[in-house]
């Protein structure tokens, strides 16, 4: 195989016999040295710390002696001796399970809404996307000064409509739902204007066809701009769900008021824990346990989706594939 | 025929016809306008906390206008020692502008080879990069962090900055969707006349694909700027820190001073709000690329 790439060269008078590169040989080898800082990155910085956190997870090391290896102890002790951990998971799994399809009804609802304008879209697009330019720590101590538990806006604003005012992060029962509310406000504006762009692929032509044949605007939104729709909405589901497994920032700060993860621990999410295993205890056997837990719950997560996707993502040409 | 016989009709059925069209105009902009303010209230929240005096924050009933408006919370937000605003900016310049660099260089280069560059298990290779788009960053943040340990590098910038000389997925994607637009016409011609690949790329193809590049500069610099666990896991020294690390480390020390908080809470987000609007264009678009990559 090699041997074919290599020619004889030997064009020019004064060279001596001997083996060339073929210009094929040549070309790859220079596609190689363009490509190569990308494979040195996936190789450091990806494949490695891959294959390294299955055996960091396998022993108890915490930075000052060397890895010592002690099986599945650290699983052990997560999934019996450790009852923060499930703590962890649940509220993990709560504010996903409200904040991806809250933030995704609300997006997609914002753009069927601004999509049915031609002009003062910019000024509306501004509104919606300026609380997604906010660092993370900024909008977490905004939303703290908001959802102040006796004179916070949010509650001013509930009275004001006769609802009772709630604890919001002061209360273990209302802290996540509070996060949630500022994972809204902060996302919705760009997967907004994702959902946007995808209803302006979408070819009038389709719709009035629909419209010729007597469908009214909810038959048309449900038949034929939602499946076409379903591509992005998927996209958006499974990044949204990876994401929102990772949430740390908000949790962090705000928890940082109330004895670090919140009232009653309500804001302990899985990366906060993981946090303090790795960084406050320095027990980076134990983080990357957890770390590949939760990676492996994503993997399945992410493959269920996948899979589903064939019962209702449309894709052009060729309905559900 | 029927409507010769009954024009009244048909002159209704319009009329019918342009007043629910009107109604559901009318009913949209209501509900965007509604919409916008629950999005823009809070933001409206931050600017005129951050102009009160500390006893007007919180009041009841909710006061809009401070009295007098406090325009010295901004002198003593980023003057105090606890949030040296110069420095944290400075350093956030640093982290932010060079980490952009790197991503800009490197992932041109490798863009321009997977989308002109013929080499053995290129496929292979972009097929890896497309799936590493979807690698949590959880499983690596470990093992990473001890890497980079046994380098010397931390407490020091070089672990939020240099991954980056080495290209990121997602933006090396997105430059080479842009580089597979161009013609190879375009290329060919200087290629006879004997360019070599880095004149084609940087003479040629990288002002053609100059809109997607400033997607990528803003998309990552933005990005950068926000970064909040990067910083906190590798920084030690409070005089290392970026601004959002330096305005979380207000709020636990002065947590308290609320007006003062909003103050610097929109001085880290105000350069921000500059950026957006200087590049408004690149911003839209690269969200809309970042979601639409699934179709």
């Amino acid at each position: 195989m090699v041997k074919s790439l290599l020619r004889r060269g030997g064009q020019r008078a004064d060279a001596r016999p001997r083996w060339r590169l073929s210009k094929r040989a040549r070309d790859s080898l220079k596609a190689y040295l363009f490509v190569s800082p990308w494979i040195i990155s996936l190789l450091v910085f990806t494949a490695y710390p891959m294959i390294a956190s299955f055996y960091f997870a396998m022993t108890e090391y915490t930075i000052l002696n060397p890895p010592r290896w002690v099986g599945l102890q650290n699983f052990k002790v997560m999934f019996t001796k450790d009852p923060l951990y499930w703590k962890s998971v649940w509220n993990t799994v709560y504010y996903t399970l409200f904040s991806v399809p809250l933030g995704l009804i609300v997006a997609l609802l914002l753009a069927l809404l601004l999509n049915q304008r031609s002009h003062g879209i910019g000024l509306y697009r501004t509104a919606y996307y300026l609380p997604g330019l906010m660092p993370a720590v900024a909008s977490t101590l905004l939303w703290m000064v908001l959802l102040d538990p006796r004179l916070g806006l949010v509650n001013a604003a509930l009275r004001a409509v006769g609802l009772p005012p709630l604890g919001w992060l002061r209360s273990a029962t209302w802290s996540k739902p509070a996060l949630i509310l500022m994972s809204i406000w902060s996302g919705s504006g760009g997967t907004m204007l994702i959902f946007l762009a995808g209803l302006k692929e979408i070819p009038e032509s389709l719709q009035e066809a629909a419209k010729i044949d007597g469908a009214n605007a909810w038959q048309r939104f449900r038949h034929v701009v939602l499946p076409l729709l379903t591509p992005t909405i998927f996209f958006n589901l499974v990044m949204g769900i990876i994401n929102s497994f990772q949430v740390f920032t908000t949790a962090f700060v705000a928890g940082a008021q109330t004895g670090g993860a919140g009232p009653l621990n309500s804001l302990l999410m899985y990366m906060l824990l993981l946090y303090r295993y790795g960084f406050r205890y320095f027990n980076m056997g134990h983080a990357s346990a957890m770390a590949l837990v939760m990676f492996i719950a994503l993997v399945l997560i992410t493959l269920a989706l996948i899979r589903s996707s064939s019962y209702w993502v449309y894709y052009e040409a060729g309905g559900r594939r | 025929m029927r409507q010769r016989v009954f024009p009244a009709t048909a002159a209704r059925r319009h009329m019918y016809v342009q007043a629910r069209k009107k109604m559901f105009a009318l009913l949209t902009h209501v509900l965007l306008s509604a919409t916008a303010a629950l999005f823009v209230i809070p933001f409206l929240w931050l600017v005129i906390t951050s102009l009160k005096p500390l006893d007007q924050v919180f009041t009841d009933p909710p006061r809009w206008i401070p009295d007098p408006i406090m325009w010295q919370n901004y002198v003593e937000a980023l003057t105090s020692p606890a949030f040296p605003f110069l420095r944290l900016l400075r350093n956030t310049l640093f982290y932010s502008v060079f980490s952009t660099l790197g991503v800009v260089i490197s992932c041109s280069i490798v863009a321009y080879a997977f989308a002109r560059m013929d080499f053995w298990g290129r496929d292979v290779l972009f097929g890896i990069t497309l799936s590493t788009m979807m690698l949590p960053g959880i499983v690596t943040l470990i093992p990473t962090y001890i890497l980079f340990r046994t380098f010397g590098w931390v407490g020091t910038y070089a672990p939020l900055i240099v991954p980056y000389y080495f290209g990121s997925a997602f933006n090396i994607f997105l430059l080479r969707q842009f580089l597979m637009t161009i013609p190879w016409d375009l290329t060919d011609a200087a290629r006879v006349d004997g360019a070599n690949e880095f004149v084609i790329l940087w003479k040629i193809l990288l002002p053609l694909v100059k809109p997607a590049l400033m997607v990528v500069a803003v998309f990552h610099f933005m990005w950068t700027w926000n970064d909040f666990m990067g910083p906190l896991i590798y920084l030690d020294d409070a005089s290392e820190y970026p601004l959002v690390l330096g305005l979380y480390a207000f709020q636990t020390r002065f947590g308290v001073q609320w007006h003062l908080m909003m103050a610097a809470a929109l001085s880290v987000t105000f350069p921000l709000i500059v950026l957006f609007f200087l590049a408004q264009r690149q911003f839209i678009e690269g969200i809309t690329l970042t979601g639409l990559k699934g179709v």
